[in-house]
């Protein structure tokens, strides 16, 4: 018998549903929170914090039973955990593996830090829309204003919603 | 390359484009106190949702020369904006009008958002704090007029480098160049905003930030000066603590190149004294001048192309 690693000694494998991993240690409840999961929703979670990795050093690790992500929520985590990947399981086995990717564009999901940009005016008709400068760190420009937003005003936002 | 575009940063093009604007405002010179026909029937319209002289009359007086009509308002309180008309429809309104919508306003990306709902072309005549790009062009075509080539040249920027839109669109426009060096000299509190640096450095500019103007003065080919605004600081004692350090004066100007040239996008307060417009390196009114021809050949290639 194959000997389990030590992951699998703090939680056990999921029979069907999604791996979110590669999470940046210490994200991980972020990661749950732009779900929506509360713990109250019946569906089985584990969360692995903090535990070694051969890419990131430490990182998290989010297994959620039961349940498949919609793109907008691959792309929220994109913007929150821009290493995560994620993991498809049916029937103990991994289906499908994707690394997260920060779109180019992102609009819509987060709103200008600048008070004086056109897309805070109430009554414009108009949505944010803001394009990707670095990956790492993760620097977001806003289309209209040029104004630009590093990965903690990202987080807070999101996570706020 | 420019017929039908928008204008909203001066970043939108490249220095080949540039040249074609510079090549026909040299042209345009040649007309700037007679009249052409070349836009005929064209009309634009002219949205300034802030105050400006300088700007609208020079963009109403290149399309009076070029023939074409002009409509537009200057301030809000007489229009249906007072009334809470949304930028968005005031814009839509405009835009079944007149051929080209020059617009400025206080908020920022306001340019970008009318030049989406126009099907016209818009051309951004300040934004807020961002962007100002048909000023920079007049800035670029005036070191262009003065010296052969805008490459190798050591550039100095002094005054307001955080809020100021004609500051920030020059800097812009000389990073399209290979120039020898850009002096960024401002009090630390109205330095340029990270934005502005961050490009810089991916530009791979050589650029450095300094206090005094007396430290880097001597290198300095151009000199743009801006003004620094008192309502800017918030203790007045600190503005008066450092305004003689960003002031122009014929003394500052002892150990200078033979051919510095200081550029400014006037208004100017005290920031440059009247003494210093008897110099030869004085070229600011003459930058003023070029706003007429250089904007006749923006609204010329936008409306007309290069065919005519």
């Amino acid at each position: 018998m194959r000997k389990p690693n030590k992951e699998e000694l703090i939680v056990r494998k999921i029979k069907d549903g999604t791996v979110i991993d590669h999470i940046p240690a210490g994200h991980a409840l972020y990661v749950l929170k732009i779900l929506g999961i509360t713990g109250r929703e019946g569906f089985r979670v584990a969360i692995v914090m903090n535990v070694d990795s051969k890419k990131l050093g430490k990182k998290d690790i989010v297994k959620i039973e039961g349940m498949e992500l919609k793109k907008e929520d691959v792309d929220k985590i994109a913007l929150i955990a821009p290493t995560a990947t994620i993991n498809i399981i049916k029937d103990y086995l991994v289906v499908s593996k994707s690394k997260v990717q920060v779109p180019n564009r992102i609009r819509g999901l987060l709103t200008c830090i600048n008070p004086r940009c056109i897309t805070n005016q109430p009554r414009e008709p108009v949505i944010p829309e803001f394009r990707t400068m670095s990956l790492n760190p993760l620097i977001l420009r806003c289309e209209y204003c040029g104004c630009t937003m590093g990965h903690d005003e990202i987080i807070r936002q999101l996570v706020k919603e | 390359m420019w017929y039908n575009r928008d204008v909203i940063t001066i970043l939108d093009f490249s220095r080949e484009e540039l040249e074609e604007v510079f090549e026909t405002a040299d042209d345009m010179l040649k007309y700037s106190h007679s009249r052409l026909d070349i836009l005929k029937g064209k009309v634009m319209a002219l949205a300034f949702f802030e105050p400006s002289t300088r700007t609208r009359l020079s963009f109403e007086t290149a399309m009076i020369r070029l023939g074409g009509d002009v409509i537009g308002f200057s301030e809000v309180s007489t229009t249906s904006i007072a009334k809470g008309e949304t930028l968005a429809d005031t814009i839509r309104m405009l835009d079944s009008y007149a051929d080209i919508i020059v617009i400025r306003h206080s908020i920022e990306g306001a340019a970008k958002f009318a030049a989406e709902i126009a099907e016209s072309p818009v051309i951004n005549a300040g934004d807020g704090t961002r962007h100002h790009p048909t000023q920079a062009m007049i800035d670029l075509y005036t070191i262009r007029r003065n010296f052969e080539d805008i490459d190798g040249l050591t550039i100095g920027v002094l005054g307001d480098l955080k809020y100021g839109r004609a500051a920030t669109s020059f800097i812009y426009g000389v990073s399209l160049y290979n120039i020898k060096k850009l002096y960024l000299i401002s009090p630390p509190l109205l330095s340029t905003r990270k934005e502005v640096r961050d490009h810089l450095k991916l530009r791979g500019i050589a650029f450095e930030e300094v206090e005094r103007l007396d430290d880097v003065i001597e290198e300095l080919d151009v000199l743009y000066v801006t003004r620094i605004q008192r309502e800017r600081f918030p203790d007045p004692a600190e503005y008066e603590k450092v305004r003689g350090s960003y002031r122009v004066t014929p003394e500052s100007l002892k150990k200078v190149k033979r051919d510095l040239i200081i550029l400014h996008p006037l208004p100017r307060v005290d920031e440059l004294h009247h003494e210093v417009d008897r110099t030869k390196h004085a070229k600011y009114f003459e930058q003023a001048r070029y706003g007429v021809p250089v904007r006749m050949a923006l609204l010329k290639l936008i409306l007309a192309g290069d065919r005519v």
